[in-house]
């Protein structure tokens, strides 16, 4: 958890304004366009020095693509990016290079981004190679010392990816990402594919680095129950937009938005009296596809209490009282 | 050893399913796996079993076993039995075998698209599962295939069964298998973990399914998942498992009020809430989950536990029976240490117990 104690903790870290990002459709032979994908679609929201920012939502509402375009992996289709200051979105080449060791991601698949044939010493220390002029020996310390950080044994550095467990692999990724000493970092489903036992490991690694280390999170998870432990305020994402922005008591005590209240209350609870009487708002159907979102709300289509407007009108992103955001028509 | 009776069934409940020291080895190239250890559970007719457990803990290759699914080699399957309305399935014949698969017991597993065939339609696929077991025709069974997918709440099943199985989401596809299961009235549904690939809301769409068709249907469910809250929600008992044993067995309420094994305790405790108090710090389990490469000598959690004592090192504990339908594998619950005038574990353990 993030201790916004100091002063110099309560500066702005990221600012995201009306980012968007569109993949073209192409068809047939000729690759003709024939439409896009609105992966992400106007979104905006801040997070500051030292905060975690939990980014929610189901499957393919968005929040890899909207967490990629934040670290320029993709060229935004439109918005803006700002970086301790720093206007990340028109950056490019020596410029762009140099920004990029402030923020780096971790990723739900340890293994995939771990190259098998690479030892876990020279997978850590990579990035060290194209950023730093620090010689081999001073890049091999420092992955020790990345890997005593993770809490691993830095006699590991000799090893290979696949000697490890899944939770081991995570913690490599981890140590990689801390190469560079960044000061943001996109967390991408982290945890998704750990156990549980091991989870609660990672979730405790994550935070005491950022104690350590003063880092600020974009935390993206699919897990309400661990994105209420973890972030200080949580974002919620539909189909390719914001549709609400809270602190954690606000979001989880006096959930706004329809789909807030149906994502909240779908979330299973370890205690089956609760469960016995537990309210549920089960939504219709399915999320439609982002290459052909409805007209009007994204939700109107499953919304339990969409009105005409609803089907018409996009709801703007609009600020509440205590600092906390929706898009809803139905909310005042 | 013999299964006692579990929770509290109503007596029109019967058993249907009971299964009595379930070994499964895998013989292998690196060496021997362990992935199943003395197991024994029963289940009847219109109760929902939960098993929970971590990946790797032996629940899918349990329930593989028990309905002859694992090739061998290089898995060795032994039991004292398994029986299926009373009669063995270890000493039934392929014919027979046949039969149970499609017939008395259904299975869903995890990916849907695994289990159903890409390139015939959803109708087609239903109505041959049905006429495999019911002699009727062609149309009937189409007829009946419609109203299986309308069952499990498919809008338009008429002219969804026409559609191929790609052409329906995750969650839809999930329910096109519950239909596919239900196809020939099983008494007995295994369903491997599954909604973990879905989102929580399709979760709760699919769960509310699963209890509708409880109350209709009468049928006996085992429901994996490793997730908790989910056996919260829908089963009567549970079987918590680790390192291929059950480590703790009991009714849902019992489970999770006063749970006896350290493991359960563990895991609940590692498990932030959506509505509770928050803690500062998570907590965690250190250490990793068992090699199963041997036989177990120990007790397998004993590693990671934080009541472990001398004993736990040198023997497997055994799956005791205490009050309230309550069964656990660990040796602080063993009469050797909780009966009266019985040799007490240290004292600093004794003291660090909480529960
Ligand atoms: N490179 C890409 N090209 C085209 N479509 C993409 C690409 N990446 C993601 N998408 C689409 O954008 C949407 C959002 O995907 P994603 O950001 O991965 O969602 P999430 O991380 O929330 O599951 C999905 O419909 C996905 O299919
Ligand atoms: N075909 C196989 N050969 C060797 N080991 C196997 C095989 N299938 C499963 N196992 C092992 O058996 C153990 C239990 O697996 P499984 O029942 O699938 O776990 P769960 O379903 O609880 O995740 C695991 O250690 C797994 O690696
Ligand atoms: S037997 Fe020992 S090690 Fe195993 S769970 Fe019980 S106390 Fe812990
Ligand atoms: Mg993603
Ligand atoms: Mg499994």
């Amino acid at each position: 958890m993030a201790a916004l104690a100091s002063t110099e903790s309560l500066q702005l870290m990221l600012q995201v304004t009306g980012l968007s990002m569109h993949f073209p459709v192409y068809k047939g032979l000729m690759r003709r366009q024939i439409g896009e994908i609105k992966a992400v679609d106007d979104i905006s929201f801040h997070i500051m020095r030292g905060e975690t920012l939990g980014l929610v939502g189901e499957s393919g509402c968005g929040k890899s693509t909207a967490g990629r375009a934040l670290l320029k992996l993709y060229q935004p289709t439109s918005g803006r990016v700002e970086l301790d200051g720093t206007d990340v979105t028109a950056l490019e080449g020596e410029d762009l290079r140099r920004i990029r060791t402030d923020m780096q991601m971790i990723f739900q698949d340890p293994q995939a981004c771990l190259n098998p044939r690479m030892t876990v010493g020279s997978i850590i220390a990579e990035p060290l190679d194209e950023h730093t002029r620090l010689s081999r020996r001073q890049k091999r310390q420092k992955a020790r010392e990345l890997l005593d950080a993770v809490g691993m044994n830095p006699d590991y550095e000799n090893r290979y990816p696949h000697e490890f467990s899944g939770g081991q692999r995570q913690r490599i990724g981890i140590a990689r990402a801390l190469a560079l000493e960044p000061k943001f970092i996109v967390c991408d489903e982290p945890i998704a594919a750990l156990d549980v036992s091991i989870q609660a490991q990672v979730v405790n690694l994550l935070e005491d680095l950022q104690q350590q280390h003063q880092l600020t999170y974009l935390f993206i998870s699919h897990d309400l129950s661990m994105v209420r432990h973890i972030a200080d305020r949580i974002a919620v994402m539909y189909l390719g937009k914001l549709v609400e922005l809270a602190s954690r008591e606000q979001l989880y005590q006096s959930p706004q938005h329809p789909y807030t209240k149906a994502l909240l209350s779908a979330v299973p609870e370890p205690d089956p009296e609760k469960e016995a009487i537990r309210e549920r708002i089960i939504l219709q159907g399915d999320v439609p596809s982002p290459a052909n979102p409805p007209s009007g709300c994204n939700f109107s289509t499953r919304c339990p209490i969409a009105q005409e407007q609803c089907m018409r009108e996009t709801p703007a992103w609009r600020e509440l009282e205590g600092g906390r955001y929706i898009a809803c028509h139905m909310v005042q | 050893m013999t299964v006692r009776e579990p929770a509290g069934r109503q007596s029109s409940q019967q058993v249907v399913l009971e299964v009595n020291d379930l070994k499964t080895t895998f013989n292998t190239r690196d060496g021997q796996v362990h992935a199943v250890n003395n197991v024994s559970f029963s289940l009847s007719t219109g109760e929902l079993l939960g098993v929970v457990g971590e990946s790797g803990s032996g629940k899918s290759v349990t329930m593989m076993s028990l309905l002859k699914l694992l090739p061998s080699p290089p898995a060795e399957v032994v039991a004292d039995s398994i029986l299926y309305e009373g009669r063995d399935v270890l000493s039934m014949g392929d014919e027979e075998l046949r039969e149970l698969r499609g017939g008395g017991i259904g299975f869903i597993f995890q990916d849907p698209m695994t289990s159903l065939n890409p390139v015939f339609t959803v109708g087609y696929q239903l109505t041959e599962a049905i006429r495999q077991h019911l002699p009727i025709s062609k149309k009937e069974a189409r007829a009946r295939a419609a109203e299986l997918l309308a069952k499990v709440g498919i809008a338009q099943p008429v002219e969804r069964l026409r559609d191929f199985p790609h052409q329906f989401s995750g969650g839809m596809r999930q329910r096109v298998m519950i239909a596919m299961s239900l196809a020939c009235e099983p008494k007995v549904l295994i369903a491997d973990e599954p909604t973990t690939a879905l989102d929580v809301t399709i979760q709760a769409q699919i769960l509310e399914l699963v209890r509708d068709l409880r109350r209709d249907q009468g049928m006996g469910i085992i429901w994996i998942t490793h997730d908790l809250g989910v056996v919260a929600g829908i089963a009567d008992r549970v079987i918590v498992m680790y390192g291929g044993q059950i480590v703790e067995h009991a009714p849902v309420k019992e489970l999770f009020n006063n749970p006896q094994h350290p493991y359960t305790k563990a895991l609940l405790a590692t498990m932030p809430s959506i509505d509770a108090s928050r803690s500062e710090r998570l907590y965690s389990i250190e250490g990793q989950p068992p090699s199963l490469s041997g036989a177990p000598t120990r007790c397998s959690f004993a590693p990671r536990c934080e009541y472990a004592f001398d004993r736990c090192l040198e023997e497997n504990p055994p799956i005791v029976s205490m009050d309230n339908n309550h069964q656990a594998a660990c040796w602080l619950r063993h009469p050797q240490y909780t009966a009266q005038g019985s040799q007490h574990p240290p004292e600093e353990i004794s003291l660090r117990e909480t529960f």
